[in-house]
């Protein structure tokens, strides 16, 4: 569906994305995570054909130009776009007209994805006077008037309260069954779970590209979790057989090579007497495994 | 055609919602006109005068009452010393001192010349060449009554002036100051608005993010510049005509041209200068500085258009300079319909002038633009 290929994009001399080639499928919900300027929001503009890369191919839903497949893409920005002095109504009707649909096809949309989106009692308020929350579902709401086949989204739970992030995944998910193949940008890693793949960027750069469960499994250490208050316990950690040791909320996740590493951590630990029983083995969580990737690249 | 009526639709909508914006773009010209119209007025009259008249004779109280006369002069203060008319023009109590010297009645019994001293405050030159024009005049209309006395004493029989020269101030013989202002402040009231709120707008579009998501959409260019173009056109006619009706309304304006050619030549005039907000908004990044890089072209078009000041008066440079203002042909077009009742055959230059501009103008915004989308 989605193919690039060696693709780079440069502004000035800074580098947004870095030859970067990746194939996305038909019914995918693809995730893009990283960190804040890894070029995430470059990838799903090039996408979105907004911005032309500097170098390299790229075909979307088949298509090199893309001003053609336009009818077929639905886009919701990072920032909101809408107009805020527009209400509710008034901006999905404008999107519709202006992806050419006419004033039946509209009301009948709009009154589905109002009522999807859980908006209609809404319909009537300024986008200005909207929740965070519900801003983005106006957003999603406006971007899937046209029924489009690929539907991008960059970062749309950033700044979201959790709930209405779990609401808004739900949909996403339906939209996915319904057909739609979905690309979403996310700083979140619990997100990235949801996602049936992942590509994890980095300096503008794919470090890697699997499915959560394929990440997990190609991680080559193990983790151990310590449940632990003592504040210093890195201190006591600074052991070869450690690799790192990274806080996780109230716990600590501990990085070790392999099984043999496990026992010493544990006599170091009741040598300090520390309780041993905090430790435990865990499967690596994306968190993890993103960590170890975004440090292989430094 | 859908596409393009959403996009107008939505643009009413913001206009209709955003009041402070639309009541400064219909109310402007009003205020403006009301405020220029009686404010402006070129012909300074009743300049405060202090008078020393050390003759005191019948000749200097006549020629005193003629130059008060002619509503230039308003004889303030009677001065004892030439030391007290220094210090009144020093202290701006008055603009003009008159001294009368002691012989002056008898040099002119014995025909000799009798000279009259007019001291002048020039800080403000536009009081001071109309003092100096009336004065002049006066002095040589009471000259040549003399001379012509004393010819008709020699020769016994009346005798006619040598030169007659009479002036007719053709289309505004007046000189009523609006008839000149209110054409000029129509076109720099368009300029403003069209120029700057224009960019302001698409620029808006742009720091907001809203453009983005036009983009992505199968919207067309031209689609989205139309979108642009025609509501503000609007705009600029009710401005227009609004000023029209205050103009007549208030100050009296004779129209004496074809309304219809003038609303027709405005429709370039307005395109000029959408065209010209479309290029400022295609180099600026955010509203400040669409609005900083708007009075750029704002400030010279008041000074060079020829709005305040004569054309003719500027030195060669900033006369050229001038040609590339749209309001300088606009102007000419608007004081030659309004108050001349001219037509097409004389205003074609300025139409040609207006069509190089947008053509130029346009094309350069359009390319930029795109090159902004993509």
């Amino acid at each position: 569906m989605i193919k690039l290929e060696h693709v780079s994009k440069n502004y000035g001399r800074v580098l947004g994305v870095n030859d970067i080639s990746l194939e996305i499928n038909q019914g995918e919900i693809f995730g893009l995570v990283g960190p804040d300027g890894a070029g995430k929001t470059t990838l799903i503009r090039m996408i979105a054909g907004i911005l032309s890369p500097t170098m390299g191919a790229m075909r979307v839903l088949g298509a090199a130009n893309p001003e053609i497949i336009k009818q077929y893409l639905g886009y919701v920005p990072q920032k909101f776009s809408l107009y805020g002095e527009l209400t509710v109504q008034e901006n999905i009707f404008l999107l519709g007209s202006l992806y050419g649909q006419d004033k039946e096809e509209i009301e009948e949309r709009a009154n589905q994805i109002l009522d999807f989106t859980k908006l209609l009692p809404f319909k009537e308020r300024l986008a200005d006077h909207l929740s965070g929350g519900m801003k983005q579902k106006l957003a999603l709401a406006a971007g899937l008037m046209h029924r489009p086949k690929l539907f991008l989204l960059d970062e749309p739970t950033t700044g979201v309260d959790p709930v209405s992030r779990r609401e808004f995944w739900q949909m996403l998910y339906r939209l996915n069954k319904e057909g739609t193949t979905i690309i979403v940008s996310t700083p979140y890693m619990d997100e990235a779970e949801l996602c049936s793949r992942v590509a994890f960027m980095h300096n503008g750069k794919v470090v890697d590209c699997n499915s959560p469960e394929g990440l997990r499994q190609s991680y080559p250490y193990r983790v151990l979790e310590l449940n632990a208050k003592e504040p210093s316990i890195k201190r006591y950690l600074a052991i070869p057989s450690v690799m790192e040791c990274n806080k996780f909320g109230d716990k600590y996740h501990v990085i070790v090579k392999d099984g043999a590493a496990l026992a010493e951590v544990k006599l170091t630990l009741e040598a300090a007497g520390l309780i041993s029983e905090a430790l435990k083995e865990i499967p690596p969580t994306l968190e993890d495994v993103f960590v170890a990737l975004a440090s292989e690249v430094f | 055609m859908r596409r393009l009526k959403a996009l107008l639709i939505k643009e009413f909508l913001q206009m209709r919602r955003d009041r402070l914006t639309l009541i400064m773009m219909l109310g402007l010209p009003v205020i403006q006109l009301v405020l220029f119209g009686f404010a402006i007025n070129t012909d300074v009259k009743h300049l405060p005068t202090i008078v020393f008249d050390q003759s005191l004779q019948q000749d200097s109280r006549d020629l005193l009452s003629s130059l008060e006369a002619s509503g230039y002069f308003d004889v303030k203060y009677l001065a004892a010393s030439y030391q007290e008319v220094n210090s009144a023009v020093d202290a701006g109590k008055v603009k003009v001192g008159i001294v009368i010297p002691p012989d002056f009645s008898e040099n002119l019994k014995h025909g000799r010349q009798a000279a009259v001293q007019v001291l002048v405050d020039a800080t403000d030159s536009m009081a001071a060449s109309s003092a100096i024009s009336a004065a002049q005049l006066i002095g040589q209309l009471k000259s040549q009554d003399i001379l012509l006395q004393q010819i008709r004493g020699f020769s016994g029989h009346p005798t006619e002036k040598p030169y007659d020269i009479r002036i007719r101030p053709w289309y505004n013989p007046d000189f009523v100051s609006a008839f000149y202002m209110v054409p000029g402040i129509m076109g720099v009231m368009l300029t403003m608005t069209m120029v700057m709120i224009t960019s302001m707008a698409i620029v808006r579009e742009r720091e907001r993010g809203t453009l983005e998501q036009l983009i992505v959409t199968p919207m067309k260019n031209w689609e989205l510049m139309l979108g642009k173009i025609i509501p503000y056109s609007l705009v600029g006619y009710v401005q227009v005509t609004v000023a029209l009706l205050a103009g007549v309304l208030i100050f009296d304006l004779p129209i004496r041209g074809s309304l219809a050619l003038l609303y027709a030549l405005t429709a370039l005039f307005i395109l000029a200068s959408l065209a010209l907000g479309l290029l400022i908004s295609t180099v600026t990044k955010n509203q400040m500085q669409a609005m900083q890089l708007s009075f750029f072209v704002f400030l010279p078009s008041v000074l060079l258009s020829g709005f305040m000041f004569p054309r003719e008066a500027m030195p060669i440079a900033f006369n050229l300079l001038g040609n590339l203002l749209p309001l300088t042909f606009y102007l000419q077009i608007l004081r030659g319909i309004i108050l001349k009742g001219v037509g097409l055959s004389v205003l074609w230059p300025q139409i040609v002038a207006l069509v190089i501009f947008i053509i130029i103008t346009l094309t350069i915004s359009i390319r930029k633009f795109q090159k902004k989308v993509a």
